[in-house]
């Protein structure tokens, strides 16, 4: 199998983040990482490949910077990667970003598309479902399981309150997998050597160019929630009470 | 698990002097460390435990040998392979301390003064962790001054016999393969290195108990009786007390870079704690000056480590590098690391003392790191011997 496997830098979940001066997004000085469930795809991606043999190769759209964690996929034990580099890729919309991936692996011919369920900075979970619609295949979301079947695959998806969908597919098409589903590996030291000999393609914004049109979507304005303090006092019997907590710590305090 | 998670350590933008592959190897060690050593180690360190169940996944990583081309390892730079060090110590320096035994101690020697049929034997096996190794200089009355040494090799036939006892050996009870420093009697007791199997009758090993220092690693004294080895046991390249001093370069080396780690992990968890820990008028303790005063120290002292140890990193690389320049940075490393150590004792008060934070073990670890490789005060020596021309040992 031929397995292509978008992949995303973000911000550092854990890193302190500073709004830039147009106030839509943050500054660049922030450490970097791959976006989880992307990982967790490159991984599932890896399985596969040494379960059925074929070809997993890696791409991403962004600045140089960017290229880190392609060098980490390739390190890990994906073949090759296609980097389209431009500070410009950061500002797409997931429509754009889609239409972007679409053109550059335009004479490509992969099984299956692979990308994270969302990203850990935009969130959109848009940019497989529409690379999806471009390449007119099939879809499934929340991919869990993968299993190869005589027609196609088997997948199994996660839907609400600890339910599954089994979904029988057609090849090729473009799953987005969600985080956990396997255990991550670690790039070895030999890997980390030997990534730097495996082909790299570069694709430059010009060459994607003409299939991008303006965004859909925009980042208006970013801001820190303002802290308030809200005391409330519950009152009544205390069976009623305690109802009145879980439902409040459930569903506005979020702590449950 | 830990109370406070690690965070990393650059002031200085330290991070924009390494390449790409430096940070993509510092991180993955950071990582690997994070997940299979921390959640761990405390445990180990309070049962005197070496967490041997970590051989097989380091060895699969390549961190055995790193810097070594060939025969499985990984070929990294120096950089590199220092980079790793400073993760694993950040971690423990007993695990890095059996790390630094196996690769640059055991590996190193037999890949430097090794012969072919050595070479093949041994460091495939080294590299995947499936035998391990330990390095016997030190002797019960010789540390400071190995070319003392009492331990003899005597030819008898085409065998050597080997007579002996060395102290303070890392990894001596878990290893399969001694490298022995021994002076050869028919050689005008040049000193000369063996590779002893650990089974062969008349070699012993027995841990040393008792120790408040690097307790996640195993430390054993040995003792050759009588020991029969094939002539073919000898490193035929090894020559005079400079090779197994060029194998203690490689070491001290790393340590230098490990140290900068331990230090790394007692800052970060002293800083996290000073944002936390509220008293007088219910403000965090970060906000008097006295504990400033220890943190911008800790900080500074920190970012000049990195700076050192890099210098004398991309030296190496260069092939460039002096072991007086290696002096140096394990001087003042370690120096500074157990200086951070107690200072960020002092800032955590009692919890200092407690094993739910990382501190004490490695304040206690850095004891050692201290001592061995050529203590703080031998190095002064070796640094004033190149600044004068006066050897004062
Ligand atoms: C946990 C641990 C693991 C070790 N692992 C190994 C190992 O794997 N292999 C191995 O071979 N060795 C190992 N060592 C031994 C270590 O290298 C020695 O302890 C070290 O070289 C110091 O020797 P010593 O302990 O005999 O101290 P000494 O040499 O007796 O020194 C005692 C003190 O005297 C000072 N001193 C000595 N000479 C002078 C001088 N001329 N001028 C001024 N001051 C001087 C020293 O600086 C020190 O402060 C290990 C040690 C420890 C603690």
């Amino acid at each position: 199998m031929k397995i292509l496997v978008c992949m995303k830098q973000v911000p550092q979940k854990d890193a302190p983040l500073k709004l830039n001066e147009s106030g839509a997004w943050i500054r660049e000085d922030v450490s970097y990482e791959v976006n989880e469930p992307d990982a967790y795809a490159l991984e599932e991606a890896l399985r596969q490949k040494e379960k059925h043999g074929g070809e997993v190769v890696v791409i991403t759209s962004g600045p140089t910077r960017a290229g880190q964690v392609l060098r980490e996929a390739l390190a890990k034990g994906a073949d090759r990667a296609i980097h389209l580099e431009d500070n410009a890729f950061v500002g797409l919309d997931a429509f754009n970003t889609a239409r972007a991936f679409a053109e550059a692996i335009k004479d490509e011919k992969f099984d299956l598309i692979f990308t994270g369920l969302q990203s850990d900075d935009y969130g959109y979970a848009q940019t497989g479902v529409v690379l999806a619609e471009l390449l007119g295949w099939p879809h499934a979301t929340i991919i869990m399981q993968i299993e190869k079947t005589d027609g196609g695959i088997q997948v199994k998806r996660e839907l609400e309150a600890g339910y599954f969908q089994f979904v029988d597919m057609p090849l090729p098409a473009v799953l987005t997998i969600q985080s956990g589903i396997n255990k991550l590996r670690y790039a070895t030291l030999i890997g980390i050597k030997q990534a730097k000999n495996k082909p790299l393609r570069k694709v430059t914004l010009a060459e994607v160019q003409a299939v991008l049109g303006p965004n859909l979507q925009k980042i208006e304005k970013l801001y820190v929630p303002q802290k308030t303090k809200n005391t409330e006092f519950l009152q009544g019997p205390a069976a009623e009470v305690a109802k009145q907590l879980v439902e409040k710590l459930r569903n506005e305090v979020r702590v449950l | 698990m830990p109370a406070m998670k690690f965070r990393g350590v650059d002031y200085l933008q330290f991070d924009t002097l390494l390449s790409d592959d430096e940070r993509l190897v510092r991180d993955t060690a950071r990582q690997f460390i994070e997940d299979n050593l921390i959640p761990i180690i405390e445990e180990c360190n309070r049962a005197g435990r070496f967490p041997r169940e970590l051989v097989k996944p380091m060895a699969e990583l390549g961190f055995f040998g790193a810097s070594l081309q060939g025969y499985g390892c990984a070929g990294m730079s120096n950089v590199e392979y220092g980079l790793v060090t400073q993760e694993m110590e950040r971690g423990d320096s007993g695990v890095r301390s059996f790390v630094s035994v196996q690769s640059a101690l055991v590996m190193y020697p037999i890949y430097t003064f090794g012969s072919d049929e050595q070479k093949e034997k041994w460091l495939p096996a080294l590299q995947k962790g499936e035998k391990l190794g330990c390095f016997g200089l030190t002797e019960p009355d010789f540390g400071s001054n190995p070319g003392g040494m009492r331990t003899r090799a005597k030819k008898v036939g085409n065998e050597y016999v080997l007579n002996g006892e060395k102290m303070w050996i890392t990894s001596g009870t878990i290893a399969d393969v001694a490298v022995i420093w021994a002076k050869v009697e028919d050689e005008g007791d040049r000193v000369r290195g063996f590779l002893v199997e650990t089974d062969r009758p008349g070699f012993k090993a027995e841990d040393i108990h008792g120790k408040w220092s690097l307790r996640a690693s195993v430390t054993s004294g040995l003792s050759l009786q009588d020991v029969h080895i094939p002539e073919t046991n000898l490193l035929p390249k090894s020559g005079g007390l400079k090779s197994p001093l060029m194998c203690l370069n490689q070491a001290r080396y790393g340590i230098a870079w490990g140290a900068v780690g331990a230090a790394m992990a007692c800052y970060d968890c002293a800083l996290q704690y000073s944002l936390l820990r509220k008293q007088f008028r219910d403000q965090p303790i970060a906000s008097h000056q006295l504990i400033q005063d220890k943190l911008a120290w800790m900080i500074s002292e920190i970012t000049k480590a990195q700076l050192l140890i890099l210098q004398v990193g991309r030296l190496k690389d260069a092939g460039k590098v002096e072991h007086y320049h290696i002096s140096m940075a394990k001087r003042n490393n370690v120096w500074m690391a157990l200086e951070c150590a107690r200072l960020s004792r002092d800032i955590l008060g009692a919890n200092g003392v407690a094993d739910d934070y990382p501190i004490m073990r490695h304040m206690m670890n850095l004891e050692s790191v201290k001592t061995y490789e050529g203590t703080h005060d031998i190095h002064t020596l070796i640094i004033g011997s190149h600044v004068t021309g006066i050897d004062a040992f």
